[in-house]
């Protein structure tokens, strides 16, 4: 990539250590991230899928500075996190998952909105309140419902409030953890649309982390899949649907629910996805896939460039 | 909110007011009556005298036509005399109740400076050397019973060291002028509250402890950190305003648990409060005090189960009364 990146990861390290507790003879590291390398341009939408357990929520987490990483470097335009956290921390902004539990009960909708504008002491008391005011009103909601508390408000009013609190400080990215997983179908396109819509107006970028691949047809740019804390597949959403070359995004796309299509044609993965606690040698995938030879449990595929835009991390990559 | 209110004191009355008869009742129930105790005192009493003396205070008469003499009279204002101090109750009620209240007040406040920046800081680093010193401690005042913490802190400070009063009021009831003179008050009060706050510091310490750890885990916690506020806005700004909801609630609750401690460390440091009023009324067989005592007892655990629901409902906006 010529240009520099506005959110880069190198070699992205993150271990959590597991229970253990008193007694236990040693701690378990759970290899939640494990050498990601991954790039958000400006301006675009990048979807980060994989199946529950798989560390794109902690990746988006140490992407969103709320977890130092465990080795690796995070870089924003260019800088390291660290140095540049400041900037960064108004840059990148964060939505959550749960809109229910992700706004604090004990603050008016105003309230919320307005914090992120006290902390960074951007302008004076009736400047925020005007900027609280708007920003309500661009994600839709009305400047009347500012004195309510969060439980007052639906679920989908609640996301479009988490939206307005990460716009407060005008990022230029957006990190969206499942952002509407938690919702209904009907509400979670009108959000969906609404963060189209943001983007268009203000050219956001989105880390989109999401199991959802109608979700990710709908707003993804590019498609990094993950698996087990690595990167396995990266490549333009059209290309990816259209001819996935990783084993692994081949069972994901197949797996996907589609009108139409009859139900023995899925060719579902088999098994668990192994522990992180304990990843499998070689390729995490090779346990549960059809094509596995003798070079994939022993050797990790690197991810490697495979055609216009996109990488693969396979021995035995499909066809283009 | 005030039609709730109103209606949860019309309810705390009717309480009272069944409390009243269940307490008259077991009064009655108790062997022996003021007379008997008379006639154990002087032995010139004769039979008769006696007999005589219980027809003349109505004390032969049943419990349920006692009760409701007793009510008319109270219903009118007069609660009768006390048989001990010869006075009538509610004046020696009064000074009593502001003791109490001094006693608990002073107890209340220290154990709050105490547990709720000790719970936190236990909160903020849990499973930490420091978190399982803090438990130990905690668990070792909850566990300590006060009358035995109570001799031992006479034992060291004021027989060994005499550095502290024993017990007694030191004119802690009648306060004299200036600062040296409430100093010298103050003394008598230092071991009394230093024993009611050991039992329940640390039992409110663990729950501070509890009620922040579990708000801490609470996804908002994560938003406020990605606002980019710092440690100490978290802390105070998002976590303690929620954890303080439940410790709140558990402070009001634990009025009468304070109370009836009181009772006995009032009554291990000769503390003129409303503990031991009733302790020596019961046991002096002062039918009037002892039921006024107790009547006020029941009131203040109701008055502060209902100060818990309205603080409730007041910090937690999801909460609200019709």
């Amino acid at each position: 990539m010529t240009m520099t990146a506005l959110l880069e990861c190198r070699a992205l390290v993150k271990h959590f250590s597991a229970g253990g507790g008193l007694f236990a003879r040693q701690r378990a590291t759970v290899h939640a991230v494990n050498g990601v390398d991954l790039a958000l341009a400006e301006g675009e939408t990048l979807a980060l899928i994989g199946e529950s357990g798989c560390g794109k929520t902690t990746l988006g987490r140490v992407l969103g500075g709320l977890y130092p990483p465990t080795s690796g470097a995070v870089l924003f335009r260019g800088a390291p996190l660290e140095r540049a956290r400041a900037r960064a921390r108004r840059a990148i902004q964060m939505v959550f998952q749960d809109p229910f539990a992700a706004l604090d009960p004990r603050m008016t909708a105003g309230a919320i909105v307005e914090e992120p504008l006290r902390i960074h002491r951007a302008g004076g008391r009736r400047e925020r309140r005007g900027k609280v005011a708007a920003l309500m009103n661009a994600v839709g909601l009305s400047e009347a419902l500012l004195d309510r508390y969060p439980h007052e408000f639906s679920g989908g009013q609640r996301q479009r409030i988490g939206i307005a609190r990460a716009l407060a400080l005008e990022p230029d990215a957006i990190i969206a953890d499942e952002p509407v997983s938690a919702l209904d179908v009907s509400i979670q396109s009108q959000i969906l649309n609404l963060l189209r819509d943001l983007q268009d107006a203000r050219g956001l970028a989105y880390l989109f982390v999401t199991h959802d691949l109608a979700v990710v047809d709908f707003i993804a740019d590019r498609v990094a899949v993950m698996y087990l804390g690595r990167i396995v597949e990266l490549a333009p959403r059209a290309a990816l649907f259209a001819a996935p070359r990783h084993p692994y995004t081949r069972a994901l796309r197949a797996a996907a629910p589609e009108p139409g299509r009859r139900r023995a044609r899925r060719a579902a993965l088999r098994g668990e996805a192994p522990s992180p606690i304990a990843p499998p040698p070689g390729c995490a995938f090779h346990p549960r896939c059809p094509k596995a030879e003798d070079i994939c449990r022993r050797v990790a595929p690197p991810l490697v460039a495979a055609g216009p835009d996109r990488a693969v991390a396979c021995h035995r990559p499909e066809a283009p | 909110m005030i039609r709730y209110a109103a209606a949860r004191v019309v309810e705390s009355l009717v309480v009272i007011a069944l409390m009243s008869f269940a307490i008259y009742a077991l009064m009655a129930l108790m062997p022996g009556d003021p007379i008997d105790i008379m006639v154990q005192s002087d032995p010139d009493l004769t039979p008769a005298d006696a007999a005589r003396l219980k027809a003349l205070y109505g004390l032969d008469k049943p419990i349920a036509e006692r009760y409701g003499n007793w009510l008319a009279a109270a219903a009118a204002g007069d609660f009768g005399h006390s048989r001990i101090h010869h006075r009538p109750v509610l004046e020696i009620l009064g000074p009593r109740l502001v003791n109490t209240l001094v006693l608990m007040g002073a107890t209340l406040l220290i154990s709050l400076a105490i547990a709720v920046p000790v719970g936190v800081a236990s909160a903020l680093r849990p499973y930490s050397t420091a978190d399982y010193a803090i438990n130990f401690v905690a668990l070792a005042g909850i566990s300590a019973p006060p009358f035995w913490l109570a001799l031992l802190a006479i034992m060291l400070f004021s027989v060994n060291l005499g550095w502290l009063p024993a017990g007694g009021m030191g004119g802690l009831d009648e306060p004299r002028g200036g600062l040296a003179g409430l100093w010298e008050s103050a003394r008598y009060l230092i071991l009394p509250v230093a024993v009611l706050s050991a039992a329940s510091v640390g039992g409110l310490t663990r729950f501070v402890r509890a009620a922040t750890m579990e708000v801490m885990r609470q996804d908002y916690i994560r938003t406020a950190r990605a606002k980019g506020a710092r440690r100490g806005r978290i802390v105070f700004r998002h976590a303690l305003r929620n954890a303080m909801i439940p410790v709140v609630t558990i402070l009001a609750l634990s009025f009468g648990t304070l109370f009836s401690g009181a009772l006995i460390t009032e009554t291990m440091f000769g503390y003129l409060g409303m503990g031991k009023l009733i302790y020596d009324s019961i046991i002096g067989n002062d039918y009037n005090m002892a039921l006024i005592g107790l009547l006020f007892a029941t009131a203040l655990v109701l008055f502060g189960n209902l100060l818990a629901d309205l603080c409730y409902a007041w910090l937690d906006p999801r909460v609200s009364y019709r």
